[in-house]
């Protein structure tokens, strides 16, 4: 029986690391450019040498290996891919709204290789992005780190394999009014938002004693004790509680992100990250001292009441608290000009250039969990590498070509009319969107919850 | 002790407004009118060229001189070398002041009831006292067209001046019916009706509209020839428009309605706007030939088909413009009306170029609107609504360091700078954390 597990065990093992393997990864040398390490400064007349999907060397005067294709990138501007830690590109749902607490849901089970969301981003240098689930419940499902390889078909080819795993929180007016108002169950405050994070971690305490109790008992000899029933959402709460799970919480106001963080103290909980966070720069200190940090809009506000309170030097005052922060779009437009967003925190507040090019780079992937892969321009890294025409903070900068894993998956000149990888067979006729609506989606799938059709069609959904 | 008890009630009263004043700490700042010289900057008027090492006197409201060598007399004087002055820029196309907070209906005051409403006045409930106001103009938008919405004519828009206590004193100039162009587009991922329904829908509200023009017609010749008739306001209102007294914005974004709405108003004498206009790149010449003016935005957008480049939106003005077509911006916005200038950063690099996307947002509004005597330039008499800037306002980097509206010096706070202040260094850092 034994064996037979072991057998299987490495069967699995095999059929992972085939799948990793079959990822594409390209050999380029990026010549002469002006290269933004991000966290190693920035050098002139520079090459970037990428081998199989690794930086290998950064330096003057490198030589092409042979076979590796070299790109003249004099007077252009190359940088890390930039990572957007709050997306819902490439999924086909979004929100499972059914309960206070779904953390057994997995967004890597409805991740859309084909959606040109994708390929949209790639043209404003995006390599990565963290495809969230909603924001209807208090503990959401768990979400997939992506790398963008546009052109796959199977869906874990752009799933980022060796990064760790990460669940949706949500506080506030979301998770409150779908449970509280729409169906009248706890959460209807944000007292109730508390009480339900509480009750389910002491519930987790309760599942993880019984079956560290089972698993104690069963090693004694003659024991019949039976195993407690299997809980996937229990044991992912449970796997908080140890660690395993990095939380990225949907949060707004100052009193519910000073909340999660005495309840992730009592907890134990320190892998912790706050999304939006639109008051964080009230409790940045407290933020700073506890967490991973906080990943927001860069001048987003007033589209709902908890953001009235707003200000878009946000992202500036939680940066000179010490706060790790990050700027990310949550939205299927913002993530195309994510560098144009970082650069805002140079009109409000006045922040560097590495400090503000790290907020889309080096800080979304410590708050990712994958900085030692990716994020910045280092020998040894993933080469996930954007080159840009002018400089990335300058408004009028153009992004020329995207590499994920050294494989370049857009170039300005060979951009085509039409790059959708699938058509739908049954639409005869292609669908014309004139609003925004499609681009907000972190309440999506919530819409039978609201009172009114109308009173969602006038709102924004983050 | 009578004169004691008298002596302490005096000294009592004299108390009171000093009480009454030690509630309150530091000075508001308000706009302030007054004389201003603003010495030595760089000059961009947008209708005259750059001007090097250009002082603008600023008096009465208006620009009174442009040029060197400018006395002071008694004008307080704004050194300005080293900064950049551009005339304040224009968005055709927002909800300022209309709405506070989109998700909160009380809040909400751009829509009426009804698919016939042109009566409907957005300037009768601009809040000038909107948080969104001046957080908008520091940024260097000064002055905005704010536009109600809903049915097939939702109402009357007004262009304001981001200052003033009521709306008359914010109101710019000008207004202009709205009417939202039968759309044959879905309006989102909610809008799941047949491609069978979107067309008979498109077909009866372009129908209804025609019911609505041809009255509108009758009852502006009915009046013409005297005829005194039953109190109809939303009649009285399109008839405005009928007869060329107020221009009609027509909201447009498919390239089929943008034909059938060129086609639509073909006959029509009446002053016509596109506004809108997402899908103009495709039909850019036709839209030139008819020689109606566009706003458009917002330029950070994403395209309309699935199918089409990454960057339809970006170059969308850029299209128009080389095809001809008179062009201006609009954020299409409320709260965040302030990044008009880097739709316009999008729009330059993605081939309007620098020189016309300044157009777009100051001179081509300002004749679009029919106040290019007053607005959209720096010259001698024109109002003076200036930005002095470190640098080109359309950079993000870009510190506007002062603005002006209607000769105002604008007090540059705001909500989110006077948070910054509070909070960039807490007075209480960690105490009493658990």
């Amino acid at each position: 029986m034994k064996k037979l597990s072991y057998f299987l065990a490495a069967l699995v093992g095999m059929s992972m690391n085939y799948a990793i393997a079959q990822t594409p990864k390209g050999s380029v040398l990026i010549k002469n450019a002006t290269v933004l390490t991000v966290t190693n400064g920035t050098h002139e007349n520079t090459d970037v040498l990428v081998q199989d999907g690794i930086i290998k060397e950064i330096g003057q005067g490198i030589k092409a290996p042979n076979g590796v294709e070299s790109i003249d990138a004099s007077g252009k501007y190359v940088m890390p891919g930039i990572i957007d830690a709050h997306s819902h590109i490439a999924l086909d749902v979004v929100n499972e709204a059914t309960s206070p607490i779904v953390a057994e849901v997995r967004m890597k089970d409805v991740v859309n290789p084909y959606e040109i969301g994708i390929y949209r981003s790639l043209a404003g240098g995006v390599t990565m992005s963290h495809a969230m689930h909603g924001s209807a419940n208090v503990v959401g499902g768990q979400n997939a780190t992506l790398k963008h390889r546009w052109g796959m078909s199977d869906p874990a080819d752009i799933i980022m394999q060796d990064a760790p795993r990460t669940i949706k929180f949500a506080l506030g007016e979301n998770p409150t009014r779908v449970h509280g108002r729409g169906r009248g169950i706890q959460p209807r405050s944000r007292m109730g938002v508390e009480a339900v994070l509480r009750n389910g971690f002491n519930e987790a305490l309760q599942y993880k004693k019984a079956w560290e109790d089972y698993t104690k008992a069963k090693s004694q000899k003659g024991n019949t004790d039976v195993a407690p029933a299997y809980n996937e959402r229990l044991q992912t709460l449970a796997d908080i509680l140890d660690g395993k799970i990095i939380i990225h919480c949907h949060s707004y106001r100052a009193d519910e992100i000073y909340m999660l963080i005495n309840v992730a103290k009592d907890f134990g909980i320190s892998k912790l990250v706050f999304q939006h966070t639109n008051e964080g720069f009230k409790v940045a200190p407290e933020i700073a001292e506890y967490t991973m940090g906080a990943s927001v809009f860069a001048d987003w506000w007033a589209y709902k009441f908890e953001v009235y309170y707003s200000t878009a030097f946000n992202a500036a005052i939680l940066q000179k608290n010490g706060v790790i922060t990050s700027i990310n779009s949550d939205d299927a437009e913002l993530i195309r000009h994510l560098y144009h967003e970082a650069a805002k925190t140079q009109r409000y507040g006045g922040l560097t250039d590495d400090e503000a090019l790290a907020m889309i780079t080096i800080n979304p992937a410590k708050q990712l969990g994958v900085s030692d892969k990716v994020g910045s321009l280092e020998v040894g890294k993933q080469a996930d590498i954007a080159i840009f025409e002018g400089h990335p903070l300058s408004s009028y900068t153009i992004p020329q070509m995207t590499f994920v894993d050294g494989v370049k998956y857009f170039d300005i000149n060979s951009d085509e009319n039409d790059q959708r990888q699938r058509v739908s067979p049954t639409e005869m006729v292609e669908p014309i969107m004139i609003s925004q609506e499609t681009a907000h989606r972190c309440m999506q799938d919530t819409e039978h919850l609201f009172e009114t059709a109308e009173a969602l069609f006038q709102m924004h959904q983050h | 002790m009578k004169r004691y008890t008298k002596t302490f009630f005096a000294f009592l009263f004299a108390l009171i407004p000093v009480l009454a004043m030690a509630q309150i700490d530091g000075e508001f700042v308000k706009p302030r009118s007054g004389k201003f010289l603003l010495q030595n900057a760089t000059v961009h008027t947008i209708t005259n060229g750059v001007l090097q090492n250009t002082s603008i006197l600023v008096e009465d409201g208006k620009i009174a001189q442009v040029g060197s060598g400018i006395s002071a007399g008694d004008a307080e004087v704004i050194d300005c070398a080293g900064l950049v002055i551009y005339p304040g820029m224009i968005d055709s196309g927002t909800s300022l002041g209309l709405i506070e907070v989109s998700s909160v209906a009380e809040t909400v005051d751009n829509q009426e009831i009804g698919n016939f409403t042109p009566n409907m006045q957005a300037l009768t409930t601009v809040n000038p006292n909107s948080e969104a106001i001046p957080v908008t103009r520091v940024s260097g938008v000064t002055t905005v067209l704010t536009v109600p919405s809903g049915g097939l004519f939702p109402g009357t828009a007004a262009l304001i001046n981001l200052v003033g206590y009521t709306p008359d004193q914010m109101y710019a100039g000008a207004k202009a019916v709205v009417m939202n162009f039968p759309s044959s587009g879905r309006r989102g991922r909610w809008d799941r009706r047949s491609d069978e329904d979107i067309k008979k829908d498109n077909e009866k509200a372009l129908k209804e509209a025609n019911e609505f023009w041809d009255n509108a017609l009758q009852y502006h010749q009915m009046t013409e020839k005297g005829a005194t008739l039953d109190y109809y306001p939303e009649m009285a209102q399109l008839a405005k428009v009928v007869s060329g007294e107020l221009p009609l914005l027509i909201q447009v974004n498919a390239a089929a309605d943008i034909q059938s709405a060129i086609k639509w108003v073909e006959g029509k004498d009446t002053k016509v706007i596109f506004s809108g206009v997402a899908e103009g790149w495709r039909v850019a010449d036709e839209i030139a030939k008819s020689g109606i003016p566009v706003i458009t935005g917002p330029v950070q957008a994403l395209p309309t088909r699935e199918s089409d480049r990454y960057d339809a939106a970006y170059t969308n003005a850029g299209k128009m413009a080389k095809a001809g077509v008179k062009v201006a911006l609009r954020t299409d916005d409320t709260e965040n009306v302030r990044n008009l200038p880097f739709h316009a950063a999008f729009a330059a690099a993605f081939g309007l170029g620098k020189e016309e996307a300044w157009k777009a947002v100051t001179i081509n509004p300002a004749e679009i609107w029919g106040l290019e005597d007053q607005l959209g330039s720096i010259e001698e008499g024109k109002i003076a609504n200036l930005i002095v800037s470190t640098e080109d306002p359309f950079e993000t980097k870009a510190q506007i360091m002062h603005v002006f509206i209607n000769g105002y010096r604008i007090p540059l706070s705001n909500r989110h700078i006077r948070l910054y202040q509070e909070f960039l260094e807490r007075s209480l850092g960690l105490e009493k954390t658990k």
